[in-house]
């Protein structure tokens, strides 16, 4: 009977320690060292407005940005209230069909050239910012060709928004999509609006 | 596959060796009651503690007495966190005005649904969740409710760990410590300050910490869908040959969920719980944005298992055995990630018939990346599988249901062995603990010898106690998985892979209860009465039926005396004894499940290679 009271007591004793105090200061630091990480990393327009977060994707469709991989979260993709993969398993007929279809479209843009696995699958989380360096590529003749930018100044774009593995060796080599396309935009936007998807 | 990978991969397992002896030790300090650095600040804190809840610390408990606390805190705690739930739309702490769980109108309303799920989920270690987080825990819940829950049971998992290997070092008592003293302490010293300081690095990766309401995003290319279109009542629109009518919406915005994220995510991993505070888990950026916070947490999963195992030889005397362990669990590690790393690498034929370029160039890393982030391509996703099956954690960074059949085997059949190589916070040393028991066991068969382990003969009652550990895990597997199986209206009619790969969801699932993991093939929708109800039990039973066995082998060695090892005693020491458990481990896991692995995985393979869909 005396540890049925000891039981409640140490819940609740502890739940205050390790459930309040612990992410209450934890929290009160981040904000104060590290206001932008914990926040987030928004990127953030002049009046204010929202456009995204340097760390969470966004889905593109006009010939004039660079895609982003499929997504699976939410009806759109990218959707970050909602994440997502496909969970579609390796003899799946759904994910055969998707694949299909996707290849299909891409080689008719950019015919002759194998594509890159990762432009072709959703992400785990279905917000992947990033696409692999062989992607990005295989889509510089597209986007220099509606941007009207030779491919040479596309790949300098592209360059500064690569990142190579951490400390040498860890991860993979990636390219941050939202922060190509705001740039590309910035260096001159597409000379057609983008038409819907 | 490249060299880069298998650098990743040995500079991974070389960190969690050495680290075992400098937590192994501090750890001993620890529970042995001795000073460390950190008595000056934590001391008072402690005394603190008992005072309030009225423990005296200088008590000991015998193993029944350890057994009862035990489980009467987890049962109050269980309570708590279902109360927490069903109550929290009254709370603070919930921009989203997010109403309780279960509450009236949602698909599991009752008493029976998704919180009873989750509260067992989170008690036993487990974090399997059938809730989407972002649109169901309010940050109050998130953090007093689950990441709480992320300390209490990985505590109370290390505790019955120290409880056992004390079982095994003291002779003649009938004692095994006090239950409460070993739990404050363990969460005071070894859990809480490496998780405040954990959980700011991980915040200067990018890992968020806020209370933000969600943040709206204005799209910078807004994008167009087909929707199902509704008619003014919310009721879906057919065509005359019964397909849904479309129409096209325009999207302009992206949610942006936020919330108390780092200050979970270390204690998540550090305590294998591995309940993402994302329905994405640790493949979402917000939660784990680098390959280094990746590194990391896939560090902190085996800090303590690894830990553990030099605790053991340091308050058994018999360091040696420690290390024997831990190469055991360094072995049947290898075997996975190599397997793992091997399939995801190649994979999946079907995709380059399609053309798609799964091949490893300077600009690509390859492979079968449906499921995994660019950030940590292959090499880094099937480590982290591996990691978080070996050890309880059930944390993914990629989607276990979109590997190839043999990747997806690899975290499969690691949970069906039981979590022993590196394991849960305490329940991986316990676990192969009971394997060494019976590995011991076996070795005095062969030899004739009544068999001892580090000085304590075992007998029948032991090795009773050891089998009924590990029979009760196949048990409530099998049967339960059996049932869904059979069933169309509430089990089969979840899935959303048909054919074996249908089974393998299933089959995962329970096993992942039973094993406490709480990964999934997620690609099953079990957030229904049927497996929210069959999967809460399965865990309960997965965790505290198998406890109780293991304490009483660990309080009846406790009582055995001391024989001096004799020319007839095996040693436990050495390699022959590491292969020896690496072979009992596996011939026990194989006679149960491989019949099960044959008929999803190993099928699907073939299949797969074959061209053939479902």
């Amino acid at each position: 009977m005396k540890n049925l009271l000891t039981a409640v007591l140490m819940t609740i004793v502890t739940t205050i320690l390790l459930g309040l105090i612990y992410p209450l200061m934890v929290t009160g630091i981040a904000q104060v060292v590290f206001p932008d990480k914990a926040n987030g990393q928004l990127i953030k327009r002049s009046d204010g407005t929202i456009i995204g977060s340097r760390i969470i994707g966004q889905p593109f469709g006009g010939p004039g940005y660079f895609h982003s991989r499929p997504s699976a979260a939410g009806a759109a993709g990218y959707d970050a209230g909602a994440s997502s993969g496909s969970n579609l398993g390796p003899t799946s007929q759904k994910l055969m069909d998707r694949i299909k279809g996707d290849v299909e479209r891409l080689q008719a843009e950019n015919p002759g050239q194998p594509v890159p696995v990762d432009l072709v699958t959703s992400s785990g989380s279905g917000l992947d910012p990033h696409i692999s360096p062989a992607a990005a590529e295989f889509q510089v003749p597209r986007v220099a060709r509606e941007r009207k930018l030779s491919e040479a100044e596309v790949r300098r774009v592209i360059s500064a928004h690569t990142e190579g593995r951490q400390f040498g060796f860890l991860g993979e080599p990636r390219v941050n999509v939202l922060e190509l396309n705001l740039d590309l935009d910035s260096v001159k936007p597409p000379s057609i609006p983008a038409p819907a998807r | 596959m490249t060299l880069n990978g298998w650098l990743q991969i040995l500079v991974f397992i070389g960190i969690v060796v050495a680290v075992a002896k400098p937590v192994g030790i501090f750890m001993t300090h620890i529970f042995n009651g001795e000073r460390t650095f950190m008595h000056f600040v934590l001391r008072p804190v402690e005394r603190l503690i008992y005072r309030l809840t009225g423990v005296d610390e200088k008590r000991e408990m015998r193993w029944t007495e350890y057994a009862a606390a035990m489980l009467l805190f987890s049962v109050v705690s269980l309570l708590l966190l279902y109360i927490l739930q069903r109550v929290q739309g009254h709370l603070p702490l919930n921009p989203q005005h997010l109403p309780g769980v279960d509450s009236a109108g949602s698909a599991t309303s009752g008493f029976v649904g998704s919180a009873f799920n989750t509260a067992a989920s989170f008690t036993t270690n487990t974090n399997w969740q059938s809730y989407v987080p972002e649109t169901t825990m309010s940050y109050l819940t998130q953090m007093a409710g689950l990441a709480y829950h992320n300390f209490a049971s990985a505590a109370t998992g290390i505790v019955l760990a120290i409880a056992f290997i004390r079982g095994i070092a003291r002779r003649e008592t009938d004692t095994i410590g006090n239950f409460w003293v070993d739990f404050v302490r363990c969460n005071l010293y070894v859990l809480l300050p490496i998780c405040v300081l954990g959980a700011l690095l991980l915040v200067s990766q990018g890992v968020i910490q806020n209370f933000r309401p969600y943040d709206t995003a204005k799209l910078l290319e807004p994008q167009t869908i087909q929707v199902d279109k509704k008619d003014a009542n919310g009721n879906v629109l057919t065509n005359p040959d019964g397909t849904n009518q479309q129409e096209a919406q325009t999207v302009t915005d992206q949610t942006i969920a936020q919330g108390p994220v780092a200050s979970q995510e270390f204690i998540k991993e550090l305590g294998t719980n591995g309940g993402g505070f994302f329905n994405a888990n640790s493949a979402h950026p917000f939660e784990n944005p680098t390959p280094f916070t990746n590194l990391i947490e896939m560090l902190l999963i085996f800090t303590i298992g690894a830990g553990l195992t030099y605790t053991l030889g340091r308050m058994t005397g018999s360091q040696k055995h420690g290390w024997a362990v831990l190469a055991a669990m360094v072995v049947v590690f290898f075997a996975g990630v190599v397997t793992l790393y091997w399939y995801e690498g190649h994979g999946n034929p079907m995709l380059s018939k399609l053309g798609a370029d799964q091949s490893v160039t300077a600009l690509q890393p390859g492979g079968n990346m449906e499921g995994k982030e660019v950030r940590f391509g292959i090499a880094n996703s099937s480590l982290f599988a591996t990691v978080t099956t070996d050890a309880s954690c059930g944390a993914v960074s990629s989607m276990h249901d979109s590997f190839t059949p043999l990747g997806g085997l690899v975290p499969l059949a690691n949970i069906a062995l039981g979590e022993i190589i590196f394991g849960g916070a305490g329940s991986g040393l316990y676990g192969i603990l009971i394997f060494c028991v019976l590995s011991v066991f076996i070795a005095g068969l062969m030899v004739g010898r009544t068999p001892e382990y580090l000085g304590k003969k075992i007998e029948s009652y032991d090795v009773k106690m050891a089998m009924l550990y590990v029979l009760i895990f196949p048990l409530v597997i099998l049967v339960f998985a059996a049932i869904s199986v059979m069933a169309p209206s509430f089990g089969t009619s979840q899935l959303n892979n048909a054919g074996p790969h249908g089974l393998s969801e299933i089959l995962y699932a329970f096993v992942s209860g039973a094993g406490n993991n709480g990964s999934a093939f997620a690609g099953i929708s079990a957030n229904t009465y049927w497996f929210n109800t069959t999967i809460g039990i399965t865990m309960l039973m997965g965790r505290f039926l198998m406890i109780v066995p293991m304490l009483a082998v660990a309080g009846n060695l406790a009582r055995k005396k001391m024989v001096p090892p004799s020319l007839g005693t095996f040693p436990v020491t050495t390699p022959l004894f590491t292969v020896l458990l690496v072979s009992v481990i596996l011939i026990v896991g194989a006679l149960t499940f491989f019949p099960a692995l044959s008929l999803g995985p190993i099928v699907e393979h073939l299949l797969m290679y074959a061209g053939k869909t479902f």
